[in-house]
């Protein structure tokens, strides 16, 4: 068996036993919350009763994971080089509200508004990272705790934006600040209709299946690429894996700090564009929250590379999704959480025994090697 | 089995058909070996060989799957080092296991506390260390930092440790690879002394001129068997050579010289400052031509490192260097290297390889703007992977492929790989910073070869080593660097390992400075 897919399998294996023992360990915690593990199980595939319903569980669960995956993509650039961008969270907020209110100034054909702003998205995202990578070239502070600091002013500054200098007309009796509303042809078009050649209904609740799955997907592919098969990709995945080594193959550690940095940001930038391309038409001050926190826990369980991290998202948004129907079931939501947080534990833990276990293999290997092309002759 | 005059004592240690099988490999295959109480019984192989798994069963730390130990007559097995320490085995690692900012007492006592009550008794341990210390020659002040001690002093602590914990029987794991010469003669002192007092040493080592000089007995491992135990007096250094690696073995030596008169590196001038005042290169000029090997020699840490990395342009130095008549001072280390500089970091783990990436990934390393790993903005896989190929099989890295990590190598081949990777691109100047180390006799061999070729081939050297018989060999002009600065030009074919010691601790030179 060639290396590389030995070390896929394993891997594999070792994320199938993490989840399989975090849902052991769930059912432990739902009996000590008085609940039925089989019940709660059952209640996390219940897609509802009626077909509608069906229809809108599926998109929910595809429209979660949008987001999830592409702030994986962004948390992962940055672990891919061990430089922890732990900012995602404020740099897509920040992104969120700028690009909601660009879009909303002009009106220009679909396909222009559209990529206007994802881009302004993608340039706030990335011009907000590169401040902690100034930051740590110039001055060696740490990015981590500069990534944190900045998200509190990036939180904050988004919400004095849409309450200020960026607000939109507020509807009669509404509580939410919002941006101005966008025009129509900023919308993504919706996916609906695959729902109709599956032979389902389409789903109707927050828009339907969100169209700007697709450009997650081709994000997917092109970091894919870029980190895989580039000259870039590899001096990132070389400054990871030995600092020193990269330097003196001449590698310059402060460039890659600030494009890994930037790439991330700017891919941040891109979390809250579905949400607000595809359903709300505004950036508002109930926008979904915490998204980039949730990024590192699917980067981390997807082990920093996009297939990996497209099933962790699926994974996480398929659990979120059930929230609701564990309520019905008379199970604490909270359930999820514990789930969701004994995963990454436990995958964190499997992804070490495995690749122990896959080193020691590869030694073994490379042992018998040298073995064989030697001559045996012991003689005296 | 040999050593008949002393057959008449029990022996101190006598290992009976050991053997130890990880999956796949057979490490360790019906080990013999008796060693006579009182006496040094140098253990010799290549790398690979089995020595360390051998000591790491005598020690306790593994378990052999067949095979009988004896300590002074009496079968043992151990589970832990600690049931080792038990019957009097003590082991020195070849890395030295101490505190820097503790003492030297307490990194003594550190485990094995002597205590009053539950209190420390520092006043105890202190005496006996001062006993045994004085009763075996081995001098250290007690209440000296360890981050203060050289090299030999901390061997001895190291050594004291373990006879601290009563050991009767001494495994010193490769002890001479990180001393100078004069420091060699000074650890053998101390070993012949615990020798007279009736103790034991197991001795394992590379470097053979030393276990002629020490031993009473050696042992011969290759490929996890003993193959010989001969009686030091009657053999000689190159055939105890021959019988560790099991064929005939070249040496280092280039004599026929393929110096030409166009220089390719100039040095002028570097300085390179540390963050305090101490300058830890201190105007340092040199210049090498094509087809020479300039040697470096000088004890770790004065300056060597300083030197490779500010040619290498990883750390900033004063100064100007020039690479084949061109100003390369101001360039980054990416230019430099595609300019032709090839570099072989002392530390392959360090710098010179991704553990956790395969070898065709560590062949792009360095070479990541040059062809064949580079098309565009892409990473020519299949180039690299059939350059990698090439490596693979002129240099003779045994790997089963070239998608296995680089983690899963043995040093020897790990380090082939590198000089294979160093040398593709047709290099006009070479870094080589201990270019042998942690290498057995066959890869060593090779890559002299390999440097031999290329030298004749017009390549610049610059060759940095502590194995001074290498320096001596492959050197066509060696300057002694000390203190940060060139202190001594030398001609390699009128300098014996011994003189150079000298100008390297700095006890003969002409500049002198404290």
């Amino acid at each position: 068996m060639p290396a590389g897919l030995n070390r896929a399998l394993l891997t594999l294996a070792g994320a199938v036993v993490a989840v399989l023992l975090a849902i052991a360990i769930c059912s432990v915690a739902i009996i000590v919350a008085g609940g039925e593990p089989l019940a709660a199980l059952t209640a996390l595939f219940d897609f509802g009763e009626s077909a509608r319903a069906q229809s809108n569980s599926i998109a929910v669960f595809l429209n979660r994971a949008v987001p999830l995956f592409i702030a994986g993509l962004a948390v992962a650039v940055g672990f891919r080089m061990n430089l922890f961008n732990i900012g995602v969270e404020g740099q897509y907020r920040i992104a969120a509200v700028c690009a909601a209110y660009v879009g909303s100034t002009f009106t220009a054909p679909a396909p222009i508004q559209i990529t206007v702003i994802i881009l302004v998205a993608a340039l706030v995202g990335g011009l907000y990272a590169l401040i902690p990578a100034v930051m740590k070239v110039t001055r060696g502070v740490n990015e981590v705790i500069a990534t944190i600091m900045l998200n509190y002013i990036a939180i904050n500054l988004s919400s004095f934006l849409v309450r200020g200098p960026f607000a939109g007309q507020r509807a009669e009796g509404e509580l939410n600040v919002t941006t101005p509303k966008l025009p129509e042809s900023a919308m993504f078009p919706d996916l609906n209709f695959l729902f109709e050649g599956f032979g389902m209904l389409p789903p109707t609740r927050n828009g339907g299946l969100w169209g700007f799955i697709v450009v997650a997907i081709v994000l997917g592919v092109l970091v894919w690429v870029v980190l895989e098969r580039t000259r870039f990709g590899f001096n990132i995945k070389a400054s990871g894996l030995n600092g020193p080594a990269a330097l003196a193959s001449g590698v310059n550690p402060k460039t890659m700090v600030i494009s890994a940095m930037v790439l991330s940001g700017a891919i941040a930038g891109l979390i809250g564009l579905p949400e607000i391309l595809g359903d709300r038409g505004a950036f508002n001050s109930n926008f979904t929250a915490g998204l980039g926190f949730l990024g590192i826990a699917v980067a981390l369980l997807g082990r920093n590379k996009p297939v990996g991290i497209a099933i962790a998202a699926l994974l996480f948004a398929f659990l979120d999704r059930a929230q609701g129907a564990l309520q019905f079931a008379g199970i604490p939501p909270a359930v999820i959480t514990i789930i969701q947080g004994a995963i990454v534990l436990l995958v964190v833990v499997a992804n070490e025994v495995t690749g122990r276990f896959a080193r020691r293999l590869e030694e073994r290997r490379a042992a018998q090697q040298l073995g064989r092309n030697t001559p045996v002759e012991v003689t005296a | 089995m040999s050593a008949d005059t002393l057959a008449t004592a029990t022996p101190a240690v006598e290992l009976e058909g050991i053997t130890k099988r990880f999956p796949g490999v057979v490490a360790n295959h019906d080990i013999r070996i008796t060693v006579q109480p009182g006496t040094v019984h140098a253990i010799v192989g290549e790398n690979g060989a089995g020595k360390s798994t051998l000591m790491k069963i005598l020690y306790g730390m593994q378990k052999p799957d067949e095979g009988t130990i004896r300590v002074n007559g009496t079968e043992v097995s151990f589970r832990t080092p600690s049931d080792a320490i038990g019957v009097g085995i003590g082991m020195v690692h070849q890395h030295f296991m101490l505190a820097d900012n503790f003492t030297v007492l307490e990194n003594i006592i550190l485990g094995a506390e002597p205590s009053n009550v539950g209190v420390l008794d520092t006043a105890a341990a202190r005496r006996r260390i001062t006993e045994l210390a004085e009763a075996h020659g081995l001098r250290v002040d007690p209440d000296k930092l360890v981050e203060g001690l050289g090299v030999g002093d901390r061997q001895r602590v190291e050594i004291l440790k373990v006879l601290y914990r009563g050991a009767r029987i001494l495994i010193l794991d490769e002890p001479t690879a990180v001393l100078v010469p004069q420091e060699v003669e000074e650890l053998f002192q101390s070993l012949r002394e615990l020798k007279a007092e009736g103790l034991t040493v197991i001795f394992i080592s590379h470097k053979l001129d030393e276990v002629l000089d020490i031993a009473d007995a050696i042992t011969v491992i290759r490929r996890g068997t003993t193959v010989a135990s001969v009686d030091p007096d009657n053999v000689t250094a190159r055939q105890l050579a021959e019988l560790m690696v099991g064929s005939e073995l070249p040496t280092p030596e280039t004599r026929e010289s393929t110096v030409t008169d166009t220089v390719t590196l100039t040095v002028s001038n570097l300085t390179m400052q540390a963050e305090g005042q101490r300058l830890l290169l201190d105007d340092v000029s040199f210049a090498i031509h094509q087809g020479e090997i300039l040697g470096i020699a000088g004890v770790e840490g004065n300056g060597q490192s300083e030197l490779i990395e500010a040619i290498m342009g990883i750390r900033s130095a004063h100064g100007r260097l020039e690479l084949a008549g061109q100003d390369i001072t101001g360039w980054s280390t990416l230019k430099r290297r595609e300019a032709g500089i090839g570099y072989i970091p002392e530390d392959r783990h360090r710098q010179g390889l991704l553990l956790e990436a395969s070898l065709w990934e560590n062949r792009v390393l360095g070479h990541q703007t040059r062809k064949p790993a580079r098309s565009g903005i892409w990473v020519d896989r299949r180039a690299a992977k059939a350059d990698t190929e090439r490596i693979v099989e002129e240099y003779d890295v045994r790997t089963p492929g070239v998608d296995t990590l680089a983690l899963a190598l043995s040093g020897g081949n790990q380090q082939k790989l590198i000089v294979g990777r160093e040398m593709s691109g047709e290099p006009a100047f070479l870094i080589a910073a201990h270019p042998t180390r942690g290498v057995d006799v066959g890869a060593q061999a090779a890559i002299w070869g390999h440097l031999r070729d290329a030298r004749a081939a017009g390549l610049a050297v610059l060759l940095i080593s502590a194995d001074l018989d290498e320096l001596i060999g492959l050197s066509d002009s060696i300057q002694v660097i000390y203190r940060g600065r060139l202190v001594a030009a030398l001609d390699p074919s009128d300098i014996t390992p011994e003189r150079l010691g000298g100008y390297m601790t700095g006890a003969i030179a002409g500049n002198e400075e404290t």
